[in-house]
């Protein structure tokens, strides 16, 4: 009887052990197939994500020519990737601004009978300094800095104080 | 089984009947025996083309036919974009290990004489799916746009031009013109995304179709033999003990792709210039050099007739004994039967032998 049940424990003893090894080598396999997923899944997942293309940042950009324009009048420019506005004003100033407006991201015009930039889009409004003034933007443009040089005219960023 | 597992499964069981696929995947066997590691190779070909597929997709979001751009595209992928090196050194290695696993599978078909009835339309899809795989290679060489590429496609479509008739309509298809330009490239670019991917899906379907209703082969040497043991010592489940194997063996050959890729990643050249010169030691992919090395061995007269023209129109009939070769395994009209396994060692000796020349001639 004793012998009986002493084999019964080793039994049991050996069936605990064998669903420990199992357990073991599920959690060895699970983590190795996991691990390996991620290390072919990463790669792909940072691929999709575009590379960011190198932007004229603080780079000066020749807007026009100084015969371009007259007074009241505007023209848009290429600063990196995205579109400039440079606005000569009745007075004969030259104001530069990104034409991106800052509601959806439209292309801002110049409107010589309002004197004002607008946005076709929804109706945007913005001043000769590209504040918003009425419509749907939500932030002023972002206005550049102008440089005249002989007949011509440059852009770049404000550089911050 | 969670309970949201096991109710979705009821609800897909409800209406799809679950059964008849768990009544297949318990019924369908596997033939095991000493030859049936060559029943992997097949499977290893699915991957490999599956792997094309995906790391294709991927490259098409930045790629861009045409000759001022693609180069430079491709250098963009490489150089910009966050493990875009490594995703089309895959797609290049992977190109050349499935056209080389393809080679094996063929040759281990041939030799096991699986493509004997009633396989015979198994093997011709599988045939043309080679041929298939062999244009994607050639189609998708010229898409980077490099020196190499270039020439190479300028030789690789004179080739079918020296056949008599038909040959000048085929360089004028495959070139958009009658020159390599901007054209071949938007040409080979279609081709080599949408149309050679649309024929190979549909023949794949029907190849596995095939597969599925006649089961695997067992080759003729062995079914003495093998009819003699009972059924479960000559037959393991397809599922899961087949395709556990099968997919360790995939998940081997990741493995090896992502440390071929990684180690060996794959060069882009030197723009194509179609000015100039065409450097020495031109050379096609390895898996055209045995005919490339043939046509430049050929004389250039033979009985008179133009040698180059031969060799192609002997590659021809090659191509169409290997497609129709079920059907010329047969004791009548000629007794081909026995000397099919002495001619394909031949073939394929040739093949070897021509390659490895080629390889080291200057």
């Amino acid at each position: 009887m004793g012998l009986l049940s002493g084999a019964g424990t080793a039994v049991a003893e050996s069936g605990h052990v064998n669903a420990l090894r199992r357990r073991l080598s599920k959690l060895l396999f699970g983590t190795g197939l996991l691990a390996s997923a991620t290390s072919f899944l990463y790669p792909v997942l940072r691929y999709l994500i575009p590379p960011q293309l190198p932007d004229l940042g603080g780079g000066t950009v020749l807007a026009g020519r100084v015969s371009d324009l007259k007074p009241n009048t505007a023209k848009t420019f290429r600063f990196g990737t995205r579109p400039g506005l440079l606005v000569q004003t009745g007075e004969g100033e030259y104001r530069a601004m990104s034409a991106t407006c800052t509601h959806l991201a439209c292309t801002a015009q110049y409107r010589p009978d309002l004197r004002e930039i607008w946005c076709a889009c929804h109706n945007g409004m913005y001043d000769l300094n590209g504040r918003n003034i009425s419509g749907p933007p939500p932030r002023p443009l972002e206005s550049f800095e102008v440089q005249v040089r002989g007949a011509e005219i440059f852009v770049r960023r404000k550089q911050e104080a | 089984m969670t309970n949201l597992a096991l109710s979705v499964r009821a609800w897909i069981d409800e209406r799809f009947g679950l059964e008849g696929i768990k009544h297949l995947a318990e019924k369908k066997k596997v033939p095991a025996h000493r030859y049936s590691c060559w029943y992997f190779l097949g499977g290893m070909t699915l991957f490999l083309f599956g792997i094309q597929v995906l790391t294709g997709a991927l490259l098409l979001l930045y790629y861009r036919p045409g000759a001022d751009e693609a180069f430079e595209s491709v250098q963009f992928i490489m150089t910009q974009v966050q493990f875009g090196w490594l995703i089309r050194s895959v797609h290049s290695w992977s190109a050349n290990l499935l056209i080389f696993i393809a080679f094996a599978h063929m040759f281990s078909v041939l030799f096991l004489k699986a493509y004997r009835k009633p396989r015979e339309l198994t093997w011709v899809s599988g045939a043309l799916l080679l041929f298939l795989m062999l244009g994607f290679g050639f189609s998708g060489y010229l898409l980077p746009w490099n020196t190499l590429s270039y020439f190479a496609t300028k030789v690789g479509t004179e080739i079918p031009a020296q056949i008599p008739v038909i040959g000048r309509p085929i360089l004028l298809f495959l070139r958009g013109g009658e020159d390599v330009t901007g054209s071949t490239l938007t040409r080979l670019f279609g081709v080599h995304v949408a149309i050679l991917p649309a024929i190979a899906t549909l023949l794949i379907v029907i190849h596995v179709a095939l597969i599925q209703w006649f089961g695997m082969s067992v080759p003729p040497a062995l079914q003495a033999e093998w009819q003699a043991l009972p059924p479960e010592k000559r037959e393991i489940r397809f599922f899961p003990n087949f395709v556990l194997r099968e997919l360790m063996a995939w998940y081997v050959a990741l493995g090896a792709l992502g440390a071929l890729a990684a180690l060996f990643p794959w060069n882009l050249g030197v723009k194509a210039d179609p000015f100039a010169p065409a450097p020495a030691g031109i050379k096609p992919e390895w898996y055209f050099l045995f005919m490339f090395q043939t046509l430049k061995l050929i004389p250039a007269k033979i009985l008179g007739l133009e040698g180059e023209m031969l060799g192609i129109l002997a590659f021809g009939a090659i191509a169409a004994l290997v497609l129709l070769l079920p059907f010329l395994d047969r004791e009548r009209p000629f007794s081909l039967h026995r000397s099919i396994p002495g001619l394909a060692c031949l073939f394929l000796g040739y093949m070897i032998a021509m390659t490895v020349y080629g390889w080291v001639a200057k």
